[in-house]
């Protein structure tokens, strides 16, 4: 997808090399406004990521802030041992595939069902004010969207009432191990459907009408319309957006799982980022802690490889 | 003409059902937040016997609730900072996703390649939460502003989204620009930036809700409570279910109990409402934004 179309920068005279210092002084002299804008660019990726990237050490130490990065002590491998022999590790990879899989069978489709649903719609202002209503929740910030699930899963909450009327016991729902999945997969289809749904939209405003005129006159009904030419015409958008998402299946980000879980829950909740975070920053347990989150994101960084692998044999587009 | 008949009824019944569901789906994504501000109006008494989703506001409705924020120092300074965090993020990101942009879609930069690999490859790696926290922590920037206004400012995504966007723009602008004389700096601000107002504004609105919403860095970073973003008061309130910091008068022990609900219903309101009352005069925009993250990026 982002595969840039012209090449990397030309020099002038194709004899002479791209980094030679010729070339590079030449280019200086051409643009040398270009060469001081890009200081403060390279330096905001140096200092905030890549500098991070060689703190990846910590991961083999026994780090502590007071002796500092190059004088704790080393320990090799140890909190990698340490961590897939733990009683963690399972758990935490068992939670995290659940909560990414969930998401992807429930909160994946739903967009795409949303947008089927209103291209359906010919009255143009009844489809432009579900759209915005359904926009909504994506602007509610994470903590509101929490703060509303534990006041409407309370003991006494609107859910729970809900809940406790088709006869279940009444009971907090959030320290419910069981119900933690399905309450974070639904909010989640909640805040995202509406927005997940316009590049769908999108994709489908761009299926040839003419596709449509030929089917009715081949006698095709309505679902016979939808299922041979609607589907067919967004399946490469809906392929290329389940790819992305399956590469990164084993990023559950930490946001709402650390404002919903309490120790109750962390036996269905706790996933690997949420894990980093309070091994790391509130038990201090910083070396330990940059090992488990070097493992997350070495696992991200070959599902995202094999995906984008996947993506580019199947179709045009590919993430790089 | 009987075949005409039976398509057209079978169309109806889909299209009442459609109708139908559509309309559950919509409401079902603002009731949540139409409970509250219903809520948030309602007689304390009769809120905290209420068990079910509140239409109206419930007894006589009154705006207590919201003396109460207003009168709040801890929520009205997390709302300065939080407009301080947003203002001077966002004027910051926007400048620097301006010019990376400018510098990777630039004809003839020779290190453009090499800048273009270390921007796209933060996509895909990280050196994750602890060590760029040690990276915060050793620049002296905890309990500092500067550390919820500088990183984060820009990403990469954001930075080739609009290097799109500018390689889309006629190199001939920029060439009888440069005929007459005109540097980098100067087509930069002179034509790019003009020529480019659509996208630029798509960015900004989306770094300014992104960091409206934020928390979590202001929640690892910051210690001293005048520094709080809104966000973080709500945490207390909504998710820790604190509300001591909320009432510190004198006769606040009678009052905390009855009022409690209330206040947590208009806080929300009180954080929500500025990004609710935008959002549908700039849908359109939002819109476009998602297509050239998603289509063209």
């Amino acid at each position: 997808m982002f595969r840039s179309k012209d090449g990397i920068g030309k020099a002038n005279n194709p004899r002479i090399r791209k980094y030679s210092f010729r070339n590079i002084r030449h280019d200086f002299k051409m643009s040398w406004e270009v060469y001081l804008l890009a200081i403060p660019i390279l330096l905001y990726f140096i200092v905030f990521n890549y500098i991070p990237m060689a703190g990846i050490l910590m991961a083999f130490e026994n780090y502590s802030p007071k002796k500092g990065f190059f004088h704790s002590a080393w320990v090799g491998l140890k909190h990698f041992r340490d961590f897939f022999g733990s009683y963690y590790f399972e758990r935490l990879i068992g939670n995290t595939f659940a909560i990414s899989g969930l998401s992807i069978l429930f909160a994946f489709p739903a967009p795409i069902i949303l947008a089927l649903m209103l291209n359906e719609i010919v009255t143009k202002w009844f489809k432009k004010t579900v759209q915005t209503m359904s926009y909504l929740p994506y602007f509610v910030s994470v903590v509101v969207i929490c703060g509303l699930i534990k006041s409407f899963c309370d003991t006494n909450g609107v859910i729970t009432n809900f809940v406790v009327a088709l006869g279940t016991a009444r009971r907090n729902l959030l320290s419910d191990p069981a119900l933690f999945r399905p309450i974070y997969i639904v909010s989640d289809i909640w805040s995202g459907i509406g927005f997940g749904s316009i590049i769908y939209l999108a994709a489908l405003s761009s299926v040839d009408q003419e596709l449509y005129e030929a089917a009715v006159l081949d006698g095709a009904g309505r679902w016979m319309q939808t299922w041979h030419v609607t589907l067919p015409g967004i399946s490469s958008t809906i392929i290329i957006m389940l790819i992305m998402r399956m590469g990164s299946i084993f990023s559950v980000g930490f946001e709402k799982i650390i404002l919903l879980y309490n120790p109750l829950t962390y036996e269905t909740a706790d996933v690997i980022s949420s894990f980093t975070y309070r091994k790391g920053l509130i038990e201090n347990n910083y070396g330990y802690s940059t090992a488990v989150g070097l493992f997350n994101s070495v696992v991200n960084f070959v599902m995202l490889l094999i995906s984008n692998w996947i993506a580019r044999r199947f179709s045009e587009t590919s993430l790089f | 003409m009987a075949i005409v008949q039976r398509k057209s009824k079978g169309k109806i019944a889909f299209d009442i059902v459609n109708y139908v569901l559509l309309t559950l789906i919509a409401l079902v994504c603002v009731m949540p937040i139409w409970h509250v501000m219903m809520a948030s109006l309602s007689a304390p008494a009769e809120l905290q016997l209420n068990k079910g989703l509140i239409l109206w506001p419930l007894g006589q409705s009154t705006l207590k609730g919201y003396e109460l924020v207003f009168e709040n120092p801890s929520i009205m300074v997390g709302y300065k900072n939080t407009i301080i965090y947003v203002v001077l993020q966002t004027a910051l990101g926007i400048l620097c996703t301006i010019i990376a942009g400018y510098i990777l879609a630039h004809k003839t930069f020779v290190f453009k390649g090499f800048l273009m690999f270390l921007i796209t490859f933060t996509m895909m790696f990280s050196g994750g939460l602890i060590p760029t926290y040690m990276v915060i922590k050793n620049l002296g920037w905890i309990d500092n502003r500067l550390a919820l206004i500088i990183p984060g400012c820009m990403n990469a995504f954001n930075i080739i989204i609009m290097r799109t966007s500018i390689q889309g723009i006629p190199d001939s602008l920029e060439e009888s620009a440069k005929l007459d004389g005109a540097g980098d700096l100067t087509i930069l601000f002179r034509i790019i930036i003009p020529l480019d107002k659509a996208t630029i504004a798509v960015l900004i609105l989306f770094m300014a809700v992104a960091q409206w919403n934020s928390w979590f860095n202001a929640m690892i970073y910051l210690k001293s409570r005048k520094l709080f973003p809104l966000q973080l008061i709500l945490r207390e309130i909504l998710i820790q279910n604190d509300v001591t910091q909320v009432f510190y008068g004198a006769d606040a022990a009678s009052r905390t109990d009855i009022y409690k609900p209330l206040v947590r219903y208009c806080t929300t309101i009180v954080a929500t409402l500025p990004i609710l009352c935008i959002y549908p005069f700039i849908q359109k925009y939002f819109v476009s934004g998602v297509m050239i993250g998603s289509l063209k990026g």
